[in-house]
């Protein structure tokens, strides 16, 4: 275990409802929480401790809801890279407030088809598609069963 | 036989492998009922069964015998002849041979061996056939578990019954348990292996007997297992535990000496093993076996034994800083588990070894080098970590030798004691003299630590040996060694430890040196009198110096508290072994010192402090707390006198606390135990004698608290009085009230005639009413409060009157009300007896609450109709003419309520029904006059509000358990389930009020009742309303929203809600409503006031989306929608429960969520 302290990422956010304009108290937002406990596909540890996920990968902009994530897969020619970066995408879209654009992104330089994984994760479209596809759902379900426990 | 066919029918049905096994237990189980009622014999059934117990057929024939053999398991209780007997185990004993159908022949012979004397037993001979058949048959190892476990419990009942029967079969026996036991693995088998073995070594236990031969192989078979450590993980069915296993395993090995020259060495190199639970165990076997084995087993090993223990716990020492190391004052080791029982093994050793183990450990090198290096070490700070980690061993190491026995300890002391004296600068020759200035001389900076250390570590041990009762032989002790030794140098080791107490430097690095000093004063302090370890004058210089720690050193919170057990631990053995010397030492320095420190108003040291210590000595003995009670007691009564004739503000707080100590600990103190009720008595009697003299109070507005800690303090004496007390209590305090101002006026409104007009003008003149009269009252309605039901409460006509009287006053009517609800509460129902016109009754009571001239004292026109009517309009609220009273009157009812609801009485609902009429009055229509200054109007609108308000909050008050009076402590006559009938009652006519009216201030005083209600019902009462509950509780929550101040009665309303929902038979009330209940929890949901309530409603929400499907789909959206906003929600929890609750209710139609 790398890091078991809470991660707690201190932001100050303006309410995005421009009719109430109220300027919100400093507050703590736990990204890391909410995707910590996230199954690996292919084993039964969590990605945290795979390390595939750390601390430093996350970064939150809560002025401009903005959220990114920086994943490193195990190996280069990891296989489930896509699959990884999409468990972390549907946790982050059921977990998070809507007004959060969320961006996920392999690590430079750990992956051979990083460019591709890439665009394939922030492509509205073919995550829409990939979520159609009840056997890649029921993968992502899998995954994400103990982070709801 | 009429019943043959029958019979047939049960046997092939047992037999018959298809069926299932609750037909084939019913079918035992109706033969077993036959046989029990004689209906069958045994020998009718033998000859119907024949043919299945003899049948080629090995399934059936092994479902007939064990039918047979069950049958015979259920008849334990019946009695059989003799012959029947011989057969059956004769038969069981030959089919031990058929390998087939084994399982019925174990368990028939296991139940007939099993059987009582006194209903037929099998002979010895039998017996022994049966183990010969067992150790020629049966190979048990290769049997399934079950029947492995048989085979065993078959063994262990022979071994256990019959020992004498299987005696002379000897070497055959033990060869045949061997062979039986060897390889065992199952848990519950093996439990039982080690009991057969345990049995055997008992059944054997000469030294040339033929165990002898088999010892080795037993350990080659039992030395395997050591030590017993599951691999897998442990099943839930397993109910074979580590612990009993290893304990099982412990007694066989130590069933016999003849075992020791096989399992010590084994034990011996298990200790150098790497694993932790390995040295642990080896430590207890050990210590065990050397009990069982004897010295002379052991003495071989002896070396060895003490260079392990030595290892263990000095060499590498595994003990660790505790987590109060601080507070303990630096030396505060924890041993771990191996020390434990390495010094439990130790413990056994010197007891065993009559002194051979003793020398050993005195004469060892490292030992010795030790104590003689701790000279390098000046000042405590200055010892490393290791070093003091050694000392801690050591000093256990001796404590253990000297604590065992007389003789070890007498060695310990000749070859320890003389040294560290040495280090310590005391020599016998020349004790120290009184007059020494010691407190220059022993600075802690010189004085060796470790010496101290080790010196009051023997003390301890020292204490230990000696006992802590009176009735060991003292004079055993009184010429050992030891004890002439100790008593040379005790005055001047008390010396030492005062001067370590008196010095004054900084508070932490001291800590150590003040805590052992404190130790060693206690340990010298209580040796038992008649030992005299300590002289008259020392022990009396020692109680001496912790006394002036506990006046001096206050801010040294260490030594302080560190003094003060001590100081309670020498009390307290001065309470098991009374010493006349002594007590009266300690009687005349401490108690009498704690004593003065009460009563005098000097303020170096705070007055909290000096309760904590007057309690806690107090605590240890009843003369020094009746002592100290007289202490508070005198310092009670001029503090209250300051306060009653001069307001002075720091008399209110020092008197404040002393009430406190005195309601918080002193009373319940006498009350645990069982101690005289002359002090509450005592307590209440003065209060009022201080009130009687004292006639005009001069008195603050701060005199609030002082009156609520006395009424407190009032009511906790009144209460543990006895009926005799509690009427010698209020008579004094009536003869006060009546010559007091108070009642005159009382008199003057409400005598025999209503005197209306003046009367009014009389309450309205509140006033007048003095804050002496206040007092009075308020204490009097105390006293009334705590009263038992039995006490006969003089004139109590005129006390209700009273009360009612300054209820409606307005300055005393909480403590009012609530004496009236305690007064209807306990009153007799009825006078028998004696007809005394002084006596009152709850008839009386009832009666005079409802036609009381006192509501009624204004309006003419009104009243007559009351006087007509019993019903509701009887009680004539609305009469009174301004709303102050009002809702004083409201309070009033509702105590009165609370009360006779809790003694079921059925005149509460005359009561409720009024409160009822009271919130639902509109304010308009009322019967309320006119007032004349059309300013007043406003005023009066919002005057009504609050009435309203507070006839809904009175439900509160009946509903809820209060603190202060009409409790089980103040002797309230409770009925059971007193809630759930008047929950019951309440309903409906709540909620057909909440149907009819439709004025929105009335609806929103209508949710209010029902709130308050619902919130201090069980939740059981609940479920089975909940259908018609539901749309009330959400109409209520709709309502109180609006209000920020309702906060916590939404909370509560929402927590039944959440009650209903989880429960299962709740569930259906919910789905019907399930619409308008998840809206309102999407609306908690935002609530902004309160977080609690956001949570709980989104967990709400979450427990909603278990019910059916059909019903909660269309709410989907809807709810997903608002977990949207809950997601943003400032606090953490929420979000977290929002995550939840949006994953449950997005998963239970598609997949995955609507993005």
């Amino acid at each position: 275990m790398n890091f078991t302290r809470f991660l707690f990422l201190t932001l100050s956010c303006h309410s995005v409802s421009n009719s109430l304009r109220i300027h919100r108290k400093v507050y703590f937002l736990t990204v890391l929480h909410h995707i910590r406990d996230i199954k690996d596909p292919e084993h039964p540890y969590s990605l945290e401790e795979l390390k595939v996920i750390t601390e430093d990968a996350i970064e939150v902009d809560d002025n401009k809801s903005h959220v990114r994530v920086t994943f490193t897969p195990t190996v280069e020619h990891c296989s489930m890279a896509t699959v990884i970066g999409l468990c972390l995408r549907v946790k982050l879209i059921r977990c998070l407030p809507p007004r959060y654009k969320v961006d996920i992104r392999v690590a430079p330089g750990t992956h051979a088809t990083e460019a591709a994984v890439n665009k394939q994760l922030n492509d509205k479209e073919r995550v829409a598609a990939a979520l159609e596809n009840p056997n890649l759902v029921d993968m992502v379900d899998e995954c994400l069963a103990p982070s709801y426990a | 036989m009429a019943n043959s066919t029958q019979l047939v029918k049960h046997i092939e049905l047992y037999v018959n492998s298809s069926s299932t096994p609750a037909q084939q237990a019913a079918s035992v189980d109706a033969i077993a009922t036959l046989l029990k009622n004689d209906l069958l014999t045994l020998e009718a059934l033998v000859r119907e069964m024949e043919m299945y117990l003899t049948t080629t057929d090995s399934i059936i024939r092994s479902r007939g015998i064990l039918l047979l053999a069950e049958l015979l398991s259920q008849l334990t209780s019946k009695r059989l002849n003799e012959a029947s007997v011989e057969s059956l185990i004769g038969f069981f004993t030959e089919r031990l041979v058929d390998w087939k159908a084994l399982r019925g022949a174990i368990v028939g012979c296991l139940s007939l061996l099993r059987r009582k004397s006194h209903v037929g037993v099998v002979t010895d001979n039998k017996v022994k056939a049966v183990a010969q058949s067992y150790l020629q048959n049966l190979q048990v190892q290769s049997l399934g578990q079950h029947d492995r476990k048989l085979c065993f419990q078959l063994m262990e009942c022979i071994l256990d019954r019959y020992p004498a029967a299987v005696r002379d079969l000897g070497d055959n026996l033990i060869y045949g348990i061997c062979e039986a036991i060897d390889g065992e693995k199952d848990p519950q088998c093996l439990m039982l292996s080690f009991r057969i073995v345990e049995m055997l070594s008992g059944l054997f236990p000469d030294p040339s007997g033929p165990l002898t031969d088999f010892a080795e192989d037993l350990f080659e078979i039992l030395g395997c297992y050591f030590p017993i450590h599951f691999t897998h993980p442990i099943d839930e069915d397993v109910d074979v535990k580590r612990d009993e296993l290893s304990r099982a395993l412990m007694l066989a090995f130590a069933s016999t000496p003849l075992f020791a020259p096989f399992f010590i060495p084994l034990l011996l190199e298990k200790l150098s093993s790497s694993l932790p639970s390995a040295k642990v165990e080896s430590f207890k076997y050990l210590s065990y076996c050397t009990s069982k084995y004897g010295a002379d087993k052991m003495v071989k090993h002896i070396g060895t034994l003490w260079s392990s223990v030595k290892d263990a716990t000095y060499v590498s020492p595994q003990s660790s800083l505790s987590t109060e190391a601080e507070f303990m004052g630096g030396m505060g080791f924890q041993d771990s588990e191996i020390m434990k029982q390495a010094f439990v093994l130790l413990q056994e050793l010197v007891q065993q070894s009559n002194g051979s183990f003793i020398s050993l450990i005195l004469d060892d090198e490292d030992i010795k080098m030790f104590i003689s290096s701790l000279n390098q070490y000046e000042d405590f700070d200055s010892i490393p970590i290791d070093i003091k980690q050694r000392l801690h061993a050591v000093g256990r190491i001796i404590s253990v030798c000297a604590n065992t026995t007389i003789a070890s300890c007498n060695k310990v002391f000749e070859s320890f004691f003389p040294l560290l004296m040495n280090y310590l600068g005391l020599s016998a020759a020349k004790p120290i003299k009184d007059s020494y200035p010691a407190e220059d001389y022993y600075t802690p900076g010189r004085l060796n630590f470790g010496a101290l250390y080790l010196c009051v570590e023997l003390l301890t041990a020292c204490r230990y040996l000696v006992g802590f009762d009176e009735l060991t032989s003292i004079h055993d002790f009184s010429n050992q060694t030891w004890c002439v030794m100790l008593h040379n140098f005790s005055k001047s080791l008390a010396t030492v430890f005062i001067s370590l107490l008196g010095s004054n430097v900084a508070e932490n690095s001291q800590n150590a040196y003040v805590c052992y000093g404190v130790k060693g004063l206690q340990n010298l302090a209580t040796f038992p009198g008649s030992l005299l370890a300590v002289s008259k004058s020392t022990y009396d210089s020692i109680l001496l110096k912790l006394m002036s720690v506990i006046t001096s050193d206050i801010n040294k919170t260490f030594a302080w508290t560190s003094a003060m057990n001590s100081l309670v631990e020498i009390g307290s053995f001065l309470d098991n072994c009374p010493d006349s010397e002594r007590s009266s030492s300690f009687g005349s320095i401490v108690v009498e010192k704690i004593f003065s420190l009460i009563s005098s108003d000097e303020l170096t040291m705070p007055l909290s402090l000096k309760l904590q210590a007057a309690f806690e000595i107090g605590a240890t003995g009843k003369n020094f707390m009746l002592r100290v009670v007289q202490g508070l007691d005198e310092a009670i009564s001029p503090n209250l006198s300051a306060v009653y004739a001069h307001g002075n503000l720091k008399s209110v707080k020092l008197t404040v606390k002393l009430l406190e100590c005195y309601s918080n600990k002193v009373l319940p103190w006498f009350h645990k135990t069982g101690g005289s009720e002359e002090i509450p008595l005592n307590f209440a009697l003065n209060i009022w004698d201080k009130i009687e003299n004292s006639r005009f109070f001069n008195l603050g507005s701060l005199e609030n608290e002082l009156l609520d800690a006395t009424m407190t303090a009032m009511k906790q004496a009144v209460g543990n009085c006895s009926e005799e007390s509690q009427e010698t209590i209020i008579n004094k305090a009536l003869g006060i009230l009546l010559s007091s101002n108070c009642f005159r006026w009382m008199e003057s409104i409400s005598g025999n005639t209503p005197l209306k007009a003046e009367g009014l003008q009389q309450i309205h003149k509140l006033d007048s009413f003095a804050i002496r009269d206040e007092w009075i009252t308020s204490l009097f309605a105390s006293v009334v409060i705590a009263l038992r039901p039995q006490t006969y409460i003089p004139n109590g006509k005129l006390i209700f009157q009273f009360f009612i009287t300054t209820l409606l006053n307005g300055h005393v009517h909480v403590p009012s009300a609530q004496a009236l609800g305690s007064l209807v509460n306990k009153l007799p129902l009825k006078i028998t007896g004696t007809p005394l016109s002084k006596n009152f009754s709850l008839d009386e009571a009832v009666d005079m609450i409802f036609h009381s001239c006192i509501w009624t004292s204004c309006n003419g026109s009104t009243c007559e109709r009351g006087s007509s009517e019993i019903d509701l309009s009887s009680l004539r609220l609305c009469s009174l003419s301004t709303e102050s009273p009002k809702i004083h009157a409201v309070i009033g009812l509702a105590w009165i309520g609370k009360g006779l609801i809790m003694r079921g009485h059925e005149k509460v609902k005359d009561i409720t029904m009024t409160l009822l009429s009271c919130m639902i009055s509109d304010g308009n229509t009322g019967s309320l006059p006119k007032l004349q200054h059309p300013s007043n109007v406003c005023n009066d609108e919002d005057m009504h509000h609050q009435l309203m308000k507070s006839a809904a909050d009175a439900f509160h008050i009946i509903m809820s358990d209060s603190e202060s009076c009409l409790n089980r402590r103040y002797h309230a006559s409770i009925r059971p389930l007193y809630k759930q009938r008047f929950f019951n009652t309440m309903m409906p006519i709540l909620s057909s009020l909440m149907l009819k009216s439709d004025s929105p201030s009335i609806r929103s005083m209508l949710c209010r009742a029902i709130a308050h209600v619902v919130s201090d019902t069980p939740l059981t009462a609940i479920l089975s309303e909940a259908k018609k509950l539901i749309p009330l509780l959400l109409d209520c929550l709709s309502m109180m929203v609006k209000d920020i101040l309702n906060k916590e009665i939404i909370y509560s309303v929402l927590l039944i809600i959440s009650g209903i929902l989880v429960d299962k038979n709740g569930q259906e009330a919910v789905a019907e409503n399930a619409h308008s209940i998840v809206n309102q929890l999407i609306e908690l949901a935002t609530y902004p006031h309160m977080m609690v309530i956001r949570e709980t409603a989104v967990q709400c929400l979450v427990a909603m989306s278990e019910l059916p499907h059909t019903r909660i789909y269309p709410l989907r959206t809807q709810v997903l929608q608002a977990m949207l906003k809950a997601l943003d929600d400032p606090k953490w929890v929420v979000r977290q429960e929002a995550v939840r609750c949006r994953q449950a209710w997005a998963s239970i139609a598609t997949r995955s969520l609507h993005f």
